[in-house]
């Protein structure tokens, strides 16, 4: 079977969910199997058949499972949003179609995605602006403390971050991709630690400067920790030198230390990580009632989970929210409530497989900037599953990035859309026969 | 560069694990602890979900049931409100107040997963509907009950000596559970129920334990013969008959039948305290009776210091054995437990575990959980069980139990009248506890009055246990 064929068939398992999440929520609100649950279904086969022709005119040798990975992702969240806000859906479901327009575009306009090279520093500074503007009285907002991103009143809602990660790496994987030879031929070993050339690693260096900044200025941890993550992993490519990540992740961890226990709204997040369950902490503001109560959520989950739209999300007779952010920050705490263990196990299986195929993608690119590319775009895209999720399960402290795909949020789903456009782009290169 | 690449994708597969392993954590490690966790409300919303299962009288006659309320949520609705109230208890499942089979039945009732359910957990979705609790409680004797104490404090309990199931359990004052936050309708009414948990002075009834330890330890026969006379000195304190009346050389039948105070004194204190000791807990006395109710709202039986008021363990040198022979010297004891010591000597000296519910069945009509009849105790021999019912049987047909007598059914029984308050107030404590029919006992049961003004337990007690009996066989029990 072609590759695209395989893509094709691959779609139907995501249409079938749509279908069956769908019917299962109606059946649980009002006992009523509608048959629109079935039309959901319809139209989502045929946005991603779009997709699929699209890919197939365009990209004919792309990699054929990370397009029905992506659906499978995608109409989970939607069937997950929807259940637990009907209204929310219908918005995600507005920006899945822009998220698809996106990623034709995308696909269309860079056909030869290294023309993007050239652009680099007008890329990292255009990301690094908009990351700073949630900071700006009047168009910024703030959750839960951190600066996460700007609102133009009656129009929308924008998180930066969501597309500032993908310019970050365009630009390290460019950058690197010039230098990497320098950084490793240049160096010395100076008390046993290789050191790189200060000329060349400095850029490298602003990076670190940029990821502390956005501690100290936006206090979004979660976007901090993934942006630099996605730097070492770049970086650690790029040279193969472990020591340049251990060095990284020191200057990494006392910079965070040292922000931790000064910026107060890091240090709390710190301590309802470290104690949730602490009845002080639970009830002060900015304190553990979130995390504890996703936790709750997990725990009524077992290994099968409670199924779907039987988490309790709101206490009978109040307004709103026993865990507050169900659709976006906490979405695996109530994945995990109504699949279990099992289907929380899925979900990440499912991601750590479309990693895999974009780490598959960077292994079989032919040149540098290729292979730094698609390694930076999955690492990135990987360092954010764990991050959030790592913060529901309280492997690391709590903080606010989206579920790629899942979670209701339309610059998270658009710009994830262009991200696996560009891996789809450098997969259809890197299968190319050779010429 | 393809090095570097794989381990990264292995650190990634590392950190995914960890977060499985995470997520097992919270979901089934840790789970139990969780959900228990005071902080966790999400079980409380999913409690005020759920339609709980209603609980129902041996006849099918419903005692609990769930209306809705606002926002998907139930309230509890009593029909029978005041007449099964302390059986039935109440659920309040916001504030989470339960008593009685509410509380102890509580998983049950509130659809709570058993078994492999609740490791596995509701494949096919969540359980928004609880299980009924059947009882063996009986409409027609619990409204005999009400009709006969007609308001007086006291209670009634009745059981099957076969198997331990309760029939009846009413006692006065009753409350309405349909209204907790001002539940009294009558004068006096209390949520406190009389049947096991107060503390009343068996009088004479306990003459039966007493005549058990007697004969079944080999001590004394039924036709043993003791010297009556009144009064005599018992613990350093002269101890009389009804009436100061004297008796001479008679045996324990005769005894027991006219309720001879002195001759019992006597026969506790020749058994000894051990041997006395020794069958009071085979009875059930010094420790809570196992009945499927809350802990917390059942008694324990004993003796307790009449200078101290604190409990006397078993056998304590402080006791005053001969009063407490004869059903005084500080003894304290619930309905249920008098009802417990009639029944074992009825079933033959096997003393069965008593029980409110006979079944549980789920919302599909299946039956979920049974009550297999099981022995809480072998009293006493069966020869024992069968001479000391003759001893009651003469109670009743010529003695201080004639009240009790049913025509055509011979019934089994012994009267008690406490005496109680200070001395010279004249308040008693009347008592009757009895079996039928004498051949084939099928109901136990155990009355009493609480502080009448000098009444006898033959006069007001035992016509009230013929009720209850009489009624109890005609529905065929």
């Amino acid at each position: 079977m072609s590759a695209r064929n395989r893509e094709l068939v691959g779609l139907i398992p995501a249409s079938l969910l749509v279908t069956a999440g769908f019917a299962g929520v109606f059946i649980q609100r009002s006992n009523v199997l509608s048959n629109v649950s079935l039309t959901y279904g319809a139209i989502f086969l045929g946005l991603c058949v779009a997709g699929h022709i699209l890919i197939r005119m365009t990209l004919p040798r792309a990699d054929p499972y990370m397009f029905p990975l992506v659906a499978l992702l995608a109409s989970f969240g939607l069937v997950m949003v929807y259940r637990i806000d009907s209204t929310l859906a219908r918005q995600q479901a507005q920006w899945f179609v822009l998220g698809l327009i996106l990623f034709a575009a995308t696909i269309i306009l860079f056909r030869d995605y290294r023309r993007l090279e050239r652009y680099r520093y007008t890329i990292v500074l255009v990301s690094l602006g908009l990351m700073v503007l949630p900071r700006f009285p009047g168009i910024g907002y703030s959750a839960n403390g951190a600066y996460l991103g700007i609102r133009i009143p009656g129009l929308f809602v924008f998180q930066p971050a969501e597309f500032a990660k993908i310019g970050l790496v365009i630009f390290l994987a460019s950058y690197l991709s010039d230098t990497r030879q320098v950084l490793v031929v240049g160096a010395r070993r100076f008390l046993g630690v290789t050191i790189p050339p200060i000329k060349h690693f400095g850029p490298v260096v602003m990076i670190w400067g940029v990821a502390m900044l956005i501690l100290i200025l936006l206090h979004d941890v979660g976007s901090s920790l993934m942006f630099y993550g996605g730097l070492l992993a770049v970086l650690y490519v790029a040279t193969s030198r472990i020591s340049f990540v251990v060095v990284g992740m020191v200057a990494f961890a006392l910079g965070a230390w040292y922000l931790g226990t000064h910026i107060s709204h890091i240090h709390a997040r710190v301590e309802d990580w470290l104690h949730p369950f602490d009845p002080r902490l639970y009830a002060s503001p900015l304190g553990s009632y979130q995390i504890a109560n996703g936790i709750f959520a997990q725990a009524a989950g077992g290994l099968f989970g409670q199924g779907f739209g039987q988490s309790t999300l709101v206490f009978p007779g109040a307004k709103c929210c026993l865990i507050p952010n169900p659709g976006t920050d906490m979405i695996y705490a109530i994945i995990t409530d109504e699949l279990g263990l099992f289907g929380a196990a899925a979900v990440l299986i499912t991601y750590l497989m479309f990693v895999a195929r974009g780490f598959k993608t960077a292994v079989m690119a032919r040149d540098s900037f290729s292979t730094l590319l698609a390694s930076g775009l999955s690492a990135m895209f990987a360092l954010q599953v764990f991050v959030i999720v790592g913060g529901v399960t309280r492997v690391i402290p709590l903080t606010g990035v989206t579920l790629p795909f899942i979670s209701y949020g339309g610059s998270s789903l658009v710009a994830n859309f262009v991200l696996l456009a560009l891996l789809l782009l450098t997969s259809d290169r890197a299968r190319r026969p050779a010429q | 560069m393809t090095a570097p690449i794989y381990r990264l994708f292995g650190l990634f597969v590392v950190l995914f694990a960890l977060l499985v392993v995470w997520t097992s954590r919270w979901t089934v490690f840790e789970a139990t602890a969780l959900q228990d966790n005071g902080l966790n409300k999400l079980n409380l919303a999913h409690q005020l979900l759920v339609k709980r299962g209603r609980v129902l009288a041996a006849d099918g006659t419903v005692l609990a049931r769930s209306l809705p309320a606002k926002g998907g949520t139930w309230t509890r609705f009593y029909p029978t409100g005041s007449q099964f109230s302390q059986a039935v208890g109440y659920a309040i499942v916001l504030t989470g107040r339960y008593a009685g089979l509410e509380s102890h039945y509580r998983h049950e009732l509130g659809g709570a997963p058993t078994g492999l359910g609740s490791v596995f957990g509701p494949l096919g979705g969540n359980q928004l509907l609880g299980n009924d609790v059947y009882t063996s409680l009986d409409t027609r004797a619990q409204q005999v009950a009400i009709r006969d104490l007609a308001g007086r404090a006291g209670s009634v309990v009745a059981l099957d000596p076969r198997t331990g199931a309760i029939l009846a359990m009413y006692a006065n004052p009753s409350y309405d559970d349909n209204n907790i936050a001002a539940p009294c309708i009558q004068p006096a009414c209390s949520q406190f129920n009389n049947s096991t948990q107060a503390g009343w002075p068996p009088g004479s009834t306990f003459k039966v334990v007493t005549a058990v330890a007697a004969i079944d330890s080999g001590k004394f026969k039924p036709s043993s013969l003791v010297n009556g006379s009144s009064p005599k000195m018992i613990s350093g304190i002269p101890l009389t008959n009804d009436n100061n009346q004297t008796f001479g050389n008679i045996d324990l039948t005769t005894a027991l039948t006219y309720s001879v105070n002195t001759v019992w004194a006597q026969v506790a204190l020749a058994v000894g305290p051990d041997t006395m000791a020794k069958y009071m807990q085979r009875f059930g006395f010094y420790s809570r009776p196992p009945l499927d109710y809350p802990p917390g709202e059942i008694a324990v039986s004993q003796p307790y210091s009449t200078l101290t008021g604190h409990a006397q363990p078993p056998a304590s040198p402080d006791e005053d054995l001969g009063r407490i022979g004869i059903g005084q010297g500080g003894l304290r004891v619930t309905p249920l437990q008098m009802a417990m010591v009639a029944a074992a000597v009825a079933n033959g000296g096997n003393l069965m575990t008593p029980h409110l519910m006979t079944r549980v069945v789920d919302q599909y009509g299946r039956t979920v959980q049974t009550v297999s009849p099981s022995v809480y105790n072998q009293v006493m021999s069966p020869a024992t069980a069968q001479e000391v019912t003759q001893m009651m049987k003469r109670v009743v047909d010529e003695g201080t139990g004639t009240p009790a007598q049913l025509s055509g059914i011979s019934v089994a029984g012994k009267t008690g009248t406490a005496t109680i308050g200070t001395p010279g107030s004249n308040l008693t404590e009347p008592w009757f506890i009895g079996f039928a029919p004498v051949g084939n006992p099928k109901v136990a049961v155990a009355v009493t009055i609480a502080r009448t003004p000098g009444q006898f337990g033959g006069q007001v007690a035992a016509p009230i246990a013929r009720d209850i009996i009489q009624t109890l066989l005609a529905e065929g029990k």
